[in-house]
Parts: structure tokens; sequence; C-alpha cells
């Protein structure tokens, strides 16, 4: 139990250093780089909620966006002013029960989640004992479907106009504090016998079920779970860009986050986290790709849509070459900060495996 | 609603029920062989379309020798795709497969922005396709009689090929048992080839006469009518051709009389095939037409 | 007692008979057989059985529960083990993993109290972790604990589907061709080791095989199926002799 205790202090430092970081680049970073920061952070928890149901529990899920913009919605009737929404609701007024409400974030955060927690249950309780493809496809569908009935219900969402003036809630202690808690609230669950469970889903279902596992169960478990985080994230995001419409949460915005989670590893906490951040941050920094260049002596013009060409390109190659992605179903461990010589050589010894 | 409206509705129907049809048959077959689900199939769809575009607007080939080519190229490029794209993972986890697929997808439809650019192009129509008839109180565009006439002269094609033909018959083994075929000396991977390649071919097809019909093209324009003929597909009953064509009009047909009997719902029209889908899948996961397989334990 | 009972069981997939009702009657601390040539169906009766089939016709009892058409998770939960045909272990999984996933149904906690590790959710789990590796002690794979199954030997493999089996607490333990693979050396040490596992853990044990060997040594009853038909019952002595069973294997003696 030493070892552990150890190993706790270290991360709990790590902690506190990270939170220091957080404090110190809010203020030197600009506008601009601070919404990229919390941008990774808010892919984190997506990336997390999406890695707990396929990457864990193997479940192909494609709808995370629904839920993503169930949680998103959410938030926003909740926390905007009844002027705001006045304005906004310009064409066919909002739902007189949401009239009026005014919520603090945080309650409305959790709702957020709570709101896609059940979208999610109701979605997955026929859906989720459909084998693989099917799921994907309903999944996707039901994402779809969610997608065009919020673009149609004009006096709760206001349609395909969107809603704009979110109040801008989301700071780092916010984007990041969630991710952090998301993180741990991962690890404990994985390490715990549901996640074994969750796991031996994937593995082999047959054999799961065969060993007292009720497959239903655990399933709608990591699926609720999974989507009650996709709600979370899509709120904070909301709260981040201020703005929100339907098209926001159409099936790319699943697509990039399953991106993030293969190229972190399907499996692997550590992977998604550093996969969100490098992607997001790549994300932004490739977008010169679409614009043009000013190198001062020459202009090279940008063409639009290929930024989306490399990340896709990039996808194809991880998945063709490195299936596992980076970290595949490997952690971070204390070990390897602790005693670096031993991972390096064991690494090393290990790379053809 | 009077009688005339309806039938032109039902023309209408027949019509975009073709079109799904021919790329629902690429779905269907595909699956059928690697139970895989072609993301990339709709914008292979794209593809063809914009082939016959690009023929006839920069190289000024006459219709016929555009929508040739079109088919052709695109056969071609569907072959490639399962080449680069796929044959890789035939032994990884399913997922992998899958993962494949979306990225293609997204790939093929974002060099579509990068080299075709995102505004709308117009398809050129021949004049042939757009003599109007009137039959009755309906009046008919040529187009939406050529649409289901074409469809049918080719699926009969493809149904005496899958029933008559020593390659047909691998066809149909392949997809029944992969391993036990390929013990019996079939070259699986040439089955495959030809698969897709035919899959690709239709989709092309369905891919100038939707521009004949629906002449704005965008390079997302597969998106949507590739998830909507995949879940056509399943309707039909996975595997199963006449599955996916029953599938194919029965999305169509529906699609066009929910926004004719009901246009408060127009906006949901999207929507139709998804919730068809979700109750496909509790109903008969198996679809219509087709049969409830055991996993062996 | 009688602790497992099948009533005529038939299973039909289609138009072909997998399984033409099968009589099973186990009584406590048994170890019986179920023999048959490879078709025969006795993988069929297995999944009937536990779960994975719902029978066509018949009805299944448990320790006088009906357990006809319950789901697999609900059956493994009143006491019924199985091994598969094919292994069916969690690759990803270490050996010890394995084997605590199939503790976990008893552990009788929820998904909230685990993630934040109530005291009573530690104490379970903390109790399960012990019992896994007794287990594992028992089968000789404690050393292997912390590696990843797939990288065990094929034998080891078995021996890992077995403790995770024993790992549900069960009173009946299924084995599905428990023997395959094995040289006569792990043979023998296989049969002794099965009784030692009805011995210590008190289960009742049926039991697939073709290992003519290992089924006359260790079992004191056998069923034989053929087509699906059972065509003779009785202990090793009976069954050895009978024409029928001989005609059916046309003599296979490992």
């Amino acid at each position: 139990m030493k070892k552990n205790t150890k190993k706790n202090i270290m991360s709990l430092i790590a902690l506190v250093l990270f939170l220091g970081f957080l404090t110190i680049a809010d203020r030197i970073f600009d506008s601009y780089q601070m919404r990229i920061i919390n941008l990774a952070g808010i892919y984190v928890t997506l990336g997390l909620g999406l890695n707990l149901i396929n990457g864990f529990t193997g479940l192909f899920s494609l709808g995370h966006a629904g839920f993503m913009a169930v949680g998103a919605y959410t938030s926003a009737i909740l926390t905007m002013s009844p002027e705001l929404k006045q304005m906004n609701f310009f064409l066919k007024p909002i739902a007189p029960i949401f009239a009026n409400v005014e919520w603090p974030f945080f309650p409305a955060l959790l709702m957020a989640g709570l709101m896609a927690a059940i979208a999610g249950a109701l979605i997955g309780a026929p859906v989720l004992r459909l084998n693989d493809d099917y799921l994907a496809i309903a999944t996707l569908g039901f994402g779809e479907i969610i997608r065009i009935i919020f673009t149609n219900t004009q006096t709760l969402t206001n349609g395909a106009l969107g809603l704009k003036g979110l109040p801008n809630f989301t700071n780092v202690y916010w984007s990041w504090g969630t991710a952090v808690v998301m993180v741990i609230v991962m690890v404990l669950l994985i390490k715990s016998s549901y996640g074994r469970a969750f796991k031996a889903i994937r593995e082999n279902e047959i054999a799961a079920e065969a060993m007292g596992v009720s497959l239903f169960k655990h399933k709608m478990m990591s699926f609720v779970l999974g989507s009650f985080m996709a709600g979370v994230g899509g709120a904070l995001l909301g709260h981040l860009m201020g703005t929100i419409d339907p098209l926001m949460f159409r099936f790319l915005m699943t697509f990039n986050i399953v991106l993030i989670v293969v190229l972190g590893g399907i499996g692997s906490i550590t992977g998604t986290v550093i996969s969100a951040v490098v992607v997001t941050v790549m994300l932004e920094v490739l977008r010169f790709l679409d614009g043009s260049m000013d190198f001062g002596f020459i202009q090279i013009e940008g063409i639009p849509g290929m930024r989306m060409v490399v990340f896709s390109a990039l996808l194809m190659i991880v998945i063709l070459f490195y299936q596992r992605g980076l970290m595949g179903t490997n952690e971070f461990r204390w070990e390897w900060v602790t005693n670096p010589k031993e991972t390096i050589t064991t690494a090393w010894k290990n790379r053809k495996a | 609603m009077s009688i005339q409206t309806f039938m032109q509705h039902m023309v209408n129907g027949i019509s975009l029920g073709s079109l799904y049809a021919l790329l629902a048959i690429g779905y269907t077959m595909v699956y059928g062989i690697l139970r895989l689900i072609n993301f990339a199939h709709g914008d292979i769809f794209m593809i063809g379309t914009y082939i016959a575009f690009y023929s006839m607007t920069a190289f000024f080939l006459p219709w016929w020798a555009a929508f040739a080519l079109a088919l052709v190229l695109t056969a071609l490029f569907g072959i490639i795709v399962e080449r680069l794209a796929y044959r890789p993972l035939r032994n990884s986890p399913r997922i992998s497969i899958m993962i494949s697929a979306i990225g293609a997808s997204f790939l093929i439809q974002n060099l579509g922005i990068v080299l075709f650019g995102g505004r709308p192009k117009a398809f050129p129509i021949d004049p042939i396709f757009a003599k109007i008839f009137k039959f009755g109180g309906v009046s008919v565009v040529s187009i939406q009689l050529i649409i289901p006439v074409v469809t049918l002269i080719f699926l009969a094609m493809l149904v005496y090929i899958v029933n008559n033909t020593k390659t047909g018959m691998a066809m149909r083994a392949v997809s029944k048992d992969y391993e036990a075929a390929r013990l019996m000396g079939i070259d699986v991977d040439v089955i495959i080839t030809f698969t897709f390649g035919v899959g690709s071919f239709l989709a092309a097809l369905g891919g100038v006469l939707w521009g004949l019909k629906y002449p704005q093209l965008i390079p997302l324009m597969g998106m949507m009518p590739g998830l909507k003929c995949f879940i056509a597909a399943v309707v039909g009953g996975i595997g199963s051709i006449k599955g996916a064509v029953v599938g194919g009009f029965i999305l169509g047909l529906g699609e066009i009389l929910i926004v004719a009997l009901l246009p408060s719902l127009t906006g949901f029209r999207d929507a139709f095939a998804f919730v068809l889908l979700i109750v496909i899948l509790l109903v008969k996961p198996s679809g219509l037409m087709g049969k409830t397989t055991t996993e062996k334990v | 007692m009688t602790v497992l009972k099948t009533d005529n069981i038939t299973m039909r997939f289609g138009g072909l008979t997998a399984v033409s009702e099968f009589n099973l009657d186990m009584k406590e601390g048994e170890i019986v057989g179920l023999i048959g040539p490879n078709g025969a169906g006795k993988t069929t009766c297995f999944n009937m059985i536990t779960g994975v089939y719902k029978p066509t016709e018949g009805g299944i009892e448990c320790m006088g529960v009906d357990i006809t058409g319950m789901k697999p998770h609900e059956i493994t939960k009143l006491g019924i083990a199985r091994t598969f045909q094919n292994i069916r272990l969690f690759k990803d999984l270490s050996v010890l993993d394995n084997v605590m996933v199939a503790g976990h149904m008893r552990l009788d906690s929820n998904m909230f109290s685990s993630i934040i590790r109530t005291p009573d959710y530690v104490r379970k789990e903390n109790a399960m972790y012990e019992k896994s590796m007794k287990l594992l002690k028992e089968v000789g794979l404690e050393k292997e604990a912390d590696e990843v199954s797939t990288s065990l030997p094929y034998g080891k493999q078995r021996r890992l589907e077995i403790a995770r089996a024993l790992a549900t607490e069960p009173k009946i333990l299924l084995l599905d061709e428990p023997a395959a693979g094995m040289n006569p050396q792990e043979s023998i040490e296989l049969m002794d080791f099965i009784h030692d596992v009805r011995d210590k853990f008190k289960v009742s044990i049926l039991m697939i095989e073709h290992h003519m060997q290992v089924i006359m040594g260790v079992c004191e009853r056998i069923y034989v199926l053929d087509y699906g038909v059972t065509i003779a019952q009785g202990n090793p002595r009976e069954i050895q002799n009978n024409q029928k069973v001989i005609e059916a294997y046309l003599g296979v003696d490992e």
C-alpha cells in the first residue's frame, strides 16, 4: 500500500501544478490562445465519453454529436436571460415554460448532462442489443434525428437560426476542471469491477454473459454515462462559442471526436487526453491550409477543405498502419517518470509486439 | 388531394425510389460479402456525378460518352478504394475497418471540396431528358420515365449475372460462407473486386441519373443519399439484392408521400429514413426479405 | 438429489433438428459425460442449458427452478457455469482480470460506489481479489496473474477458463472439450484435476469430450448423442460395449 500512497501523492502534486499552470495561462495567453486551451479541455471530456462507450465497452456508437446537442441546447435555454431569449426567438416565441427560466451555470451544466443521459437511456434501450454495424448506423441515425428535430422545433430550439449570445461561462477552470474530474472518474471506473465488466463485454460478449455479466444492464450503464459526458461537453462548448445551431452537431462533429479517440488509442484514457490536446491544437494550426498564407515574399493561396483532407488522411494512415493509435490500450504510469531507464528498455524490447 | 396530384407524387416517388435502389444495391452487395458498411459508397456516387459533369463541361463530351466514362471510371475508383482502405484491414477487428470506411468517406468528400469547390454546380441536361409529356392531368418529365426504365434494365442484367453466371454463383457463395468459398477454390479477392466494381458502377449510374433529376451538385451530395440507401438496404434485408430494391422504393415513395400528405412535416423528410430504420431494427432486424441467422457459440 | 434436469428438450434451427428430445438427470456431485461424433448436438445441449438458445421444445430445471428461456447471465447467477469449445478468454485482459470478471456479479455493489470507492465496495473488491488469487493458485496459474491472458500456452489457457468458470461460484460446471489439444500426459493430469475440482469446490460436472480415455476414466455416467438423438446412456463399461455407440463412432479411441 505504500507504493500506492506515493503514487497518489505524486498525482496530487501534478494536479496542483496543473492548476497553477492554468491560472498563469489565464493571465499570459491572449483570448485566441485561451479559446484553444479551453477547446482542448472540452474535447478531453468529449473524447473520454466516446472512449468509454466505444473503446472500453466496444459499442460502436456514432451518435455522440446528438447527445452533445441535447446538452448544449438544454444549458443554453436554462441559462439565457428572458430578454436574451426574446431577442433570439423573434420568429416564434419560445415555449412559455422556458421563457422566464434563468439558472446559474453549474445546475444548468448538470441538467445538460442529465438530459443527455436520459436521451442516451431512451435511445440505448432499443438500440444496444443490435450488433456492431447496425448499432453504428442506428446511433448515427438517432444523432441525425435529434439534429433534424432541433432544426424543426422553432419554439424550443429556434430551429435553424440557432441561439446566439450564450453567456460565456466557460473558462479554463470549467473546461479543464471538468476534464480533470472526468479523467479521475474514468480512471476509477476502469480500474473497478465495472470497468473490467465493460472490457469483458468488449473482448468477448458471449463469454462475459456466460460469466454472469448482464449485457444489457452494463451496456446501458456505459452508454448512459458516456452520453452524460457528451451532454456536459456539449454545454461547455456552447458556452465557449457563444452560439449554437443544429449544423454544429452533425456527423462531422462525431467524426472529429472519433478521430481523437482513434489517434490516441481506443481504450486508453491517457491517449485520449493527449490526442484531444494535439488534435485541437493541430486543427487550429492547420487552419492556414484553408486560407491563404502570407510569407511576406510569397503568398500561397490556401484551398478550403484542405485542412479536413489532411485530417481524414491522417485518420486513414493511423487506422491502416498504427491501428492501436498512440497509446494502444496503455495508460500513463508514474513508473515512467520515476524509473525511465526500465521503461525505455522494456518498450524497446516489446517494440515488435 | 386530386388524383392527378397524387399520380404526380407517385411518379416522383418512383424515380426517387429507383435512384435509391441503384445505390442501395451497392451497399447490400458489399455488406453481404464483407460484412462491411461501405460508408464511402455515397461519396463514390458523388464522384460518378462529378466525372460526368466535368466530362461534359470541361472536355465537351456528348452526354452519352460522358455518362459511359463516368460509369467505367467510377467502377475503377470503387475498386481502388477497396484495395487501399479495406483490403489491408481484412483481418483486423471490425471497428478498424468501420473507422477506415468513415475516414475514406470523409477523405473523398473533402477532396471533393478541394478539387471541385464547395459551390453548387449545374449539371448540364440534354433536352432529351427535359421533354414533358402529359398523361391526363399529369405532366411527366422524360427523365422521370427514363430513370425507372434504366434502373429496371440494369437490375435485370444484374440479376441475370448473379443467378446465371459462374461469377454470380461465386458471389453468392462468398456472401454465404467466405471461408468455405475460399476452400472451394474461389478467388475471393477477385470476387470482392468485382463486387465493388459492379456496386460502384451502379452508384455512378444512380449519380448521373440523379444529376439529371436534381441538377445541383455539391461535394457533400452523397452523404445523405448514401446514409439513406444503406438504410434502404437494411430495411429490405441486408445482403439481398431484391431487398435493396424493395427498400429503395419504400424509402423513395415514403419520403415523397410524407411531404405530399403531411406538408407540415417537410422539414422532417430526412428523418423518415432514420425512423424507418429504427422501426425495422426493432421489429425485424433481418429486414423485410432477409433471413435470420444464428451465430455459432 | 437432482441438480439439473432436462425434460425432452429439442432444438430446431429452421428445418434442421440439432437436438431431439434430450433427457438429462444429474445428481449432486456426479461427473457426467456427454459424447458423440462431431455435429451430434452436444454443444447445442450446453447452449440450451446455459440459456444461449431457447429450446424449441421442452424444459430445463436447475435445483428445482425452471430455467427454460432464462438469459445466460441469470442462469449463471443461479449456479451453472461453463467453458467453451473454442476458448473464449478476454484477450486483452490479464489472467487475474479474466477471473475477477467472473466474480463481478456476486459483488453486490453499484457503479457509483465503485467509482467513489466506498469502504464497503473496497472491502468487497479486496475479498474478490483474494478469492481470485486463491483460485489461480488452485489451477497453478498464480505466477502468471498479471500476464495478458493470450500470452499463456494453450493448456494453461484452458485451465484459466476453468478457473474463471469456478469464480462464478457454480453448483454445476459444464466443461466443453476440456482436453482438446492435450497430450496423453496432460490428459491424465486433467483427469485428476477434474476429480479435485469436484471434491474441492463441491460442484457437479457435465463434460463434453472426444478423448475417450478421459471420459471413461473420469465420468460416472455417460450420455451418447448421434445426430441429436440420444442413442445410449449408462456407465463407462456399458457404453464401451454398446454396439450402437461403436457404430456411431466407427471405433474412435484416443
